[in-house]
C-alpha cells in the first residue's frame, strides 16, 4: 500500500508505504514498512521507492569529475579540497610521470583544479587524476558552491541550462559533480552566473525552472544593457559640458 | 546508556485517559496537559549545512549541523561510522542573573546526552571516517532547554539532509504543586517536585533519553511519561511541519 505520491516532500522518519514494495535510495526497510531516511523527493517506479535528497554532501565516486583546491603540499603529492568529507590527493606521478620535480613549481596551495576521481579505497583515500580532456588547472574565474545533488538541474536535459547560462553571459563555465562551479568571464557577467546559479540551486525541486531561468536572464542582463547605454549618455554630455 | 523501551509503553498510553483527576490551571494558566506555544523553523543560517530556530514558551535555542566532514582529531575517528560530536551553549545573556560564559558541569553533561540522544537516529554507518557536529545556542532560557535543543538538533540534522531512521522529538513531563504536569515552566522545574525530561523516535516509540530530577511515585511517573510521549508526539508533528514549509510554497 502506498501512503505517499510521487514529487511529494517527505522527511526522515515518514513512512513511505507498506507491503510488498522494494526500498531504493534514500529509504531503509524496517519490516514491512519502506521509511524514508531523508528531506527529499519521492521517487516511485513500479515497486521501488526512492527518495532524492533535497540537500547532501559528496560522496566521492570512481570517474566523477571534480573541482578541487590545493589545500597542502606534501613529499610526492598534493592534497585537495573537494568539497567533501573524504579530501583527495593527486600523486605527483600523475603530472610528471617517473621524474620527481618540485612540487610547488607545478601547483601551489590555493591553486584550483578540474580532475577525475581515478579510486576510492576502503578506507575512503581518495585518488585525483588530471588524465583526460579539459582537466587541469583554473586561471582566474570564480567558484560557487552548490549542493551536489543539485547538480543534474544546473546541467539540465542534454545541458539545455548550462548551455543557456553560458551563450547569455558570454561565461565559461565548468561544473564538477561534487557540486563546485567554476565561472570565468567579465566580472559583471560572473556576478550574473552566480545569482543565477544560486537561484537555480534554491528552486530546483519546482517544474519549468529552465524558463523561468530565462526571463531571469533577459531581465537581467537586459536592464545591465540599458545602464551601460544610460552611463555612455552621461558621459557624453559631461564631456559636452566641459567642452563648453 | 541509551535506554530504549518498546512500542509497548505507547501502546498503553494511547489506552484509556490520561490523567483525569486534579485538573486544576496551573501558574501560567496551562492544564495540566497542555503545552506551550510552540515555534520552529528550519534553514535559519546561510554558512551552515543544516540548522534550525526553535521557540518553546519563552526559550529561544538556536541549532546548526556541519557535515558530514572530515575529522582531523584522529584519536575519535571510527573506521566504520561517523561520529556526532555535540554542543550545548548557553548565551551568557540567556537567563536573569548573567551567566559565566563557556562550558560548565551542566552544558557539558547536557552536550553530551544530546549527542547520546540523537546518535541512535542517524545513519552513522554511511560515513565512516568522518564527524557531524552540531552545536545549540541558547539564545533565552525559560525551563526546559535540553528538550528544546535536542529538539531543534534533530531539525537542523534533517535540514542538512543528514540520512536519519527518524527525527529525535524532547519533550519533559512532571509534578509540580501535587499535579503531573506536561512540558514544565521555569518555575514548574524549580519550585516542583519531580522533572523528567525524555527524547524518543515518535515512529517506533524507541526512547532515546529519559531522566529524572526529584521524587515521583511508580504512578505518577508511569503518568508523567504518557504525558511526556504525548508530548513528543505534538512536538514532532511541529518538526515535520517546519521542514515542509522550508521547501513548501
Amino acid at each position: 500500500m502506498l501512503l505517499i505520491e510521487d514529487k511529494q516532500i517527505v522527511v526522515p522518519g515518514e513512512i513511505l508505504a507498506e507491503g510488498d514494495y522494494h526500498s531504493g535510495r534514500g529509504t531503509f526497510k524496517d519490516v514491512d514498512k519502506v521509511c524514508s531516511s531523508l528531506v527529499g523527493l519521492v521517487a516511485v517506479r513500479d515497486k521501488k521507492i526512492s527518495v532524492i535528497p533535497l540537500q547532501s554532501k559528496y560522496i566521492p565516486k570512481r570517474g566523477d569529475v571534480v573541482i578541487g583546491k590545493i589545500s597542502d603540499i606534501r613529499f610526492s603529492m598534493w592534497e585537495l579540497d573537494i568539497n567533501s568529507p573524504y579530501s583527495g590527493i593527486l600523486p605527483a606521478a600523475e603530472v610528471f610521470g617517473k621524474e620527481k620535480r618540485e612540487l610547488n613549481r607545478a601547483f601551489d596551495v590555493g591553486d584550483v583544479l578540474f580532475l577525475r576521481v581515478v579510486d576510492v579505497d576502503e578506507v575512503k583515500k581518495v585518488k585525483l587524476g588530471l588524465k583526460g580532456r579539459g582537466l587541469g588547472k583554473f586561471r582566474g574565474g570564480i567558484l560557487i558552491h552548490i549542493t551536489p545533488t543539485k547538480v543534474p538541474r544546473l546541467i539540465g536535459k542534454k545541458g539545455s541550462m548550462i548551455n543557456m547560462i553560458k551563450d547569455q553571459t558570454r561565461c565559461e563555465v565548468v561544473v564538477g559533480q561534487n557540486g563546485v562551479v567554476w565561472v570565468k568571464g567579465k566580472p559583471e557577467m560572473e556576478r550574473v552566473v552566480q545569482k543565477v546559479v544560486k537561484t537555480i540551486e534554491e528552486e530546483a525541486h519546482t517544474s519549468g525552472l529552465t524558463d523561468r531561468i530565462r526571463d531571469m536572464l533577459l531581465e537581467i542582463l537586459g536592464e545591465g544593457k540599458e545602464k551601460t547605454e544610460d552611463v555612455k549618455k552621461e558621459e557624453d554630455e559631461f564631456k559636452e559640458e566641459l567642452i563648453q | 546508556m541509551i535506554i530504549i523501551l518498546t512500542s509497548k509503553l505507547i501502546k498503553n498510553s494511547n489506552k484509556g485517559s490520561l490523567v483525569t483527576s486534579g485538573t486544576k490551571k496551573r501558574p501560567d494558566g496551562r492544564a495540566f496537559d497542555e503545552m506551550r506555544h510552540l515555534k520552529i523553523e528550519a534553514g535559519v543560517l546561510e554558512r551552515a549545512d543544516g540548522s534550525s530556530y526553535v521557540e518553546i514558551g519563552d526559550n529561544k535555542v538556536l541549532a546548526a549541523v556541519y557535515g558530514p566532514r572530515e575529522l582531523y582529531v584522529r584519536r575519535l575517528l571510527k573506521p566504520n561510522m561517523a561520529i556526532l560530536r555535540c554542543r550545548y551553549n548557553m548565551a551568557p545573556f540567556s537567563v536573569e542573573d548573567r551567566k559565566r560564559p563557556g562550558p560548565d558541569r551542566r552544558s557539558i553533561e547536557i552536550s553530551k546526552i544530546t549527542a547520546e540522544a540523537l546518535n541512535p537516529a542517524v545513519f552513522l554507518e554511511k560515513f565512516p571516517r568522518s564527524t557531524i557536529d552540531v552545536f545549540i545556542e541558547v539564545l533565552q532560557a525559560e525551563g526546559g532547554t535540553r528538550c528544546a535543543g535536542i529538539t531543534a538538533a534533530s531539525v537542523a540534522l534533517a535540514d542538512a539532509g543528514i540520512p536519519m531512521r527518524d527525527m529525535v522529538a524532547a519533550c519533559a513531563a512532571g509534578k509540580s504543586e501535587g499535579q503531573v504536569v506536561m512540558d514544565l515552566s521555569e518555575w514548574e522545574d524549580k519550585e516542583g517536585e519531580a522533572d523528567l525530561p525524555i527524547a524518543m523516535m515518535p515512529r517506533t516509540g524507541d526512547i532515546t533519553l529519559l531522566q529524572m530530577d526529584g521524587h515521583l511515585t511508580s504512578d505518577e511517573f508511569e503518568k508523567a511519561l504518557d504525558l511526556a510521549i504525548k508530548g513528543c508526539q505534538i512536538i514532532s508533528e511541529e518538526q515535520k511541519n517546519a521542514i515542509k514549509n522550508r521547501y513548501g510554497d
